[in-house]
């Protein structure tokens, strides 16, 4: 028989050569020898189970991942997932961060936060060194802080140098004289008072910290994935509180994480959740529940953070303060720093209440700055009268509304998801303390260096508020 | 000038001549078959994960060494350790103050100034060359601000401009050595930056020129100035 195209089967109808040649591709396919397509790949999505899932690739996030590892009994002993929704980070508020650290906090929690973040930085290279790459270099500028204060304020800034000496950070009050006499080119009028950080204080970049700590995360083994947490799967347990109370708590043990531009997920299977997104953590918050409740009570309650805008810019001023300028934060709450050797300048200010801009994209109000920014710095400094705007960005806060500080710790109800987050604008300085406080809590059940127990979610139901009063 | 050396070599130079594996903090460049060593050695290390423990491991001997040598502090900083390695002469020397230290080449880091900043009539410093001496060191000399009237920070590699700024506390200081400071982006826009900054002190080592453009018939100038040891 003669093959043509086309013939009236025998083995019944349809094109007798193309059957055959698509049974020649499957035996092919199944033969050694020959790349199997049989299986899809599946190297882009996260492992199917996983001990820890950090939601939030930022630098709370990977501190969290570090220290897990460095602080679990046993090598390998835990499998850790970060979940990061952009790997280019270009809403992420650390890459968008000043980079500045202090200590001039009111609250002694924060300050020794502060203190070990600063010794964390300072031996970078031991914490995360990595065999065969080269050291991290941090360009950090050991410059220091100047907070200024009016007249009002003075009391609350002597009282809170007092705290931040009995903690051991080094700062000095300084006044109006003294503040000429060191920094000649400041117009003390309507300061009172100012406090200076002589060590551990000054600005960094932010982003070698990042590229450090996912260097290091590698080298030990921690996976990471891009991916956007969808779903959080729980099983609910009833049970009787001491006062005969029935309480419903809920323990996540899946984690759907959704890939990019696709319907595509994975159920990733797990033990703990870290919720560390930063602006967005109220979203990964009421994914589990949380807040879905009778408002006033312990399930109504919401994880108070949400992301608001702030905007940096950077001059051009050649006249400008030399290079001995710590970072000035004015009474008005203008602040501003030196960047490089080359009469740059960045700073910024937070608007009030009432002026907040719209969080939903991240640009840039230039009038912000000619009008709520330019004048008190113009006023503060002479020189910023004749400046020039080179550039500006905008990045968020995960702003804490009810009292800008940072939420750390377990939830109550929702026992496996532990907190990170909130950090109001400090959370890149205090960043390896809090990471290391996490993972305290998680191995050990109690923090053990430093104790962060004021900044449980707890509080935001018992209305007990963490007030912090320097913010900037 | 300076005034003349008291050599007391207090802190005595224990420059560690052998290189360990993993040299702490250095960026050199190896040459000739030392690069052929370190071709075969990340070899191993990219394939073997016992060679990569190993080298961990030394990597942490190597600093846990620094740090012993710079363990003696919140104690009296003259003190003789259990050998007796320092002379007995030294206890007719304990009520004279101490005006000048060279710890060049010396192993000094972080921790370690905390016994150089007790000495309250320090007048003359001289770190040249230290390893580990970087930025953070420099944030603490300030304690030294009534006394220091010299420092020499020639040669040390971790030094940088953002450093230097913080010397602007030390207002008696009236010879800085700042030359032959691998780590600073622009010496020469330094250099000035540090002349704005400390009015009353020669600052000595950059020549600004060095970074313009030189015309066909001049020669570039030796920057290097000999300080003394």
């Amino acid at each position: 028989v003669a093959h043509t195209g086309r013939t009236v089967g025998r083995l019944g109808e349809g094109d007798w050569d193309g059957k055959v040649s698509e049974i020649k591709k499957k035996i092919k396919s199944i033969l050694p020898g020959t790349p199997c397509d049989v299986l899809p790949d599946t190297s882009h999505l996260p492992p199917e189970h996983s001990d820890v899932v950090i939601v939030g690739g930022g630098v709370l996030g990977l501190s969290v991942a570090y220290w897990l590892k460095q602080l679990e009994n046993r090598r390998g002993g835990m499998r850790v997932l970060v979940v990061e929704r952009d790997h280019t980070y270009s809403q992420a508020s650390t890459g968008l961060s000043v980079g500045g650290i202090c200590q001039q906090f009111s609250l002694p929690e924060n300050i020794q936060l502060s203190l070990f973040s600063a010794s964390f930085l300072r031996n970078i290279n031991e914490y995360l060194a990595v065999t065969n790459a080269p050291p991290l270099d941090l360009q950090f500028n050991p410059s220091g802080y100047l907070l200024l204060a009016s007249e009002k304020d003075a009391a609350a800034m002597e009282s809170n140098v007092k705290v931040q000496k009995q903690e051991g950070a080094k700062v000095c009050l300084m006044s109006p004289d003294q503040l000429r006499n060191k920094f000649p080119w400041i117009n003390t009028e309507g300061v009172a008072l100012a406090s200076y950080g002589m060590e551990n204080e000054g600005w960094f970049d932010p982003w070698c910290l990042l590229h450090g700590l996912r260097q290091k995360l590698t080298s030990m083994g921690v996976f990471f994935c891009q991916g956007e947490v969808t779903r959080f799967v729980t099983s609910s347990q009833r049970m009787m509180t001491t006062d005969d109370e029935m309480v419903t708590l809920k323990s996540i043990h899946e984690v759907h994480v959704k890939m990019d531009h696709s319907l595509e997920y994975q159920p990733v299977e797990c033990a703990i959740v870290i919720n560390a997104a930063g602006a967005w953590s109220a979203q990964i918050a009421a994914l589990a529940g949380i807040g879905k409740g009778p408002p006033g009570t312990l399930q109504g309650t919401k994880l108070p953070v949400e992301p608001r805008k702030r905007y940096v810019y950077v001059w051009h001023c050649p006249q400008g303060p030399g290079l001995e300028t710590p970072l000035v934060a004015d009474t008005s709450g203008a602040y501003f720093r030196r960047e490089g050797l080359g009469s740059n300048y960045l700073g910024g200010r937070s608007p009030a209440e009432e002026e907040e801009p719209d969080p939903a994209n991240l640009e840039v109000d230039h009038d912000f700055f000619q009008e709520k920014v330019w004048p008190h710095l113009a006023l503060r400094v002479p020189a910023f009268e004749t400046l020039k705007v080179q550039t500006a960005w905008a990045g968020y806060y995960d702003y804490n509304t009810f009292d800008q500080n940072g939420v750390v710790g377990p939830h109550p109800l929702v026992v496996n998801m532990y907190f990170a987050t909130g950090f109001s604008g400090h959370g890149l300085q205090q960043a390896p303390g809090v990471g290391r406080a996490v993972a305290e809590m998680i191995l050990e059940g109690s923090f053990q260096t430093i104790d962060l127990s004021p900044f449980l979610f707890n509080r935001f139901y018992l209305g007990e508020k963490t007030h912090e009063n320097n913010i900037m | 000038m300076a005034a003349p050396w008291v050599s007391l070599r207090l802190v005595a130079p224990m420059w560690n001549g052998t290189r360990g594996i993993h040299r702490l903090g250095g960026a050199v460049v190896p040459e000739g078959n030392q690069k052929k060593e370190r071709k075969m050695l990340q070899f191993l290390n990219n394939h073997f994960y016992d060679v990569e423990a190993l080298r961990g491991y030394l990597l942490q001997r190597e600093m846990s060494k620094v740090h012993l040598k710079n363990r003696f502090r919140d104690k009296e900083w003259i003190r003789p350790d259990k050998y007796g390695h320092f002379s007995p002469e030294f206890w007719n020397f304990r009520e004279v103050p101490v005006e000048a230290v060279d710890a060049s080449d010396c192993e000094i880091n972080y921790e370690g100034l905390d016994n150089l900043l007790l000495l309250k009539e320090l007048q003359s410093l001289s770190l040249q060359r230290c390893p580990h001496v970087d930025d953070w060191c420099l944030s603490r000399l300030y304690p030294l601000v009534d006394s220091l009237q010299e420092l020499s920070l020639a040669g040390c590699p971790r030094v940088s401009e953002r450093g230097l700024a913080c010397l602007h506390h030390l207002q008696n200081l009236r010879r800085l050595d700042i030359s032959d400071l691998p780590a600073v982006s622009n010496p020469g826009l330094t250099q000035i930056l540090v002349e704005e900054m400390l009015p009353n002190c020669q600052v000595v080592g950059v020549d600004w020129a060095e970074g313009l453009k030189l015309g066909p018939e001049e020669q570039p100038q030796d920057t290097a100035s000999p300080v003394p040891a």
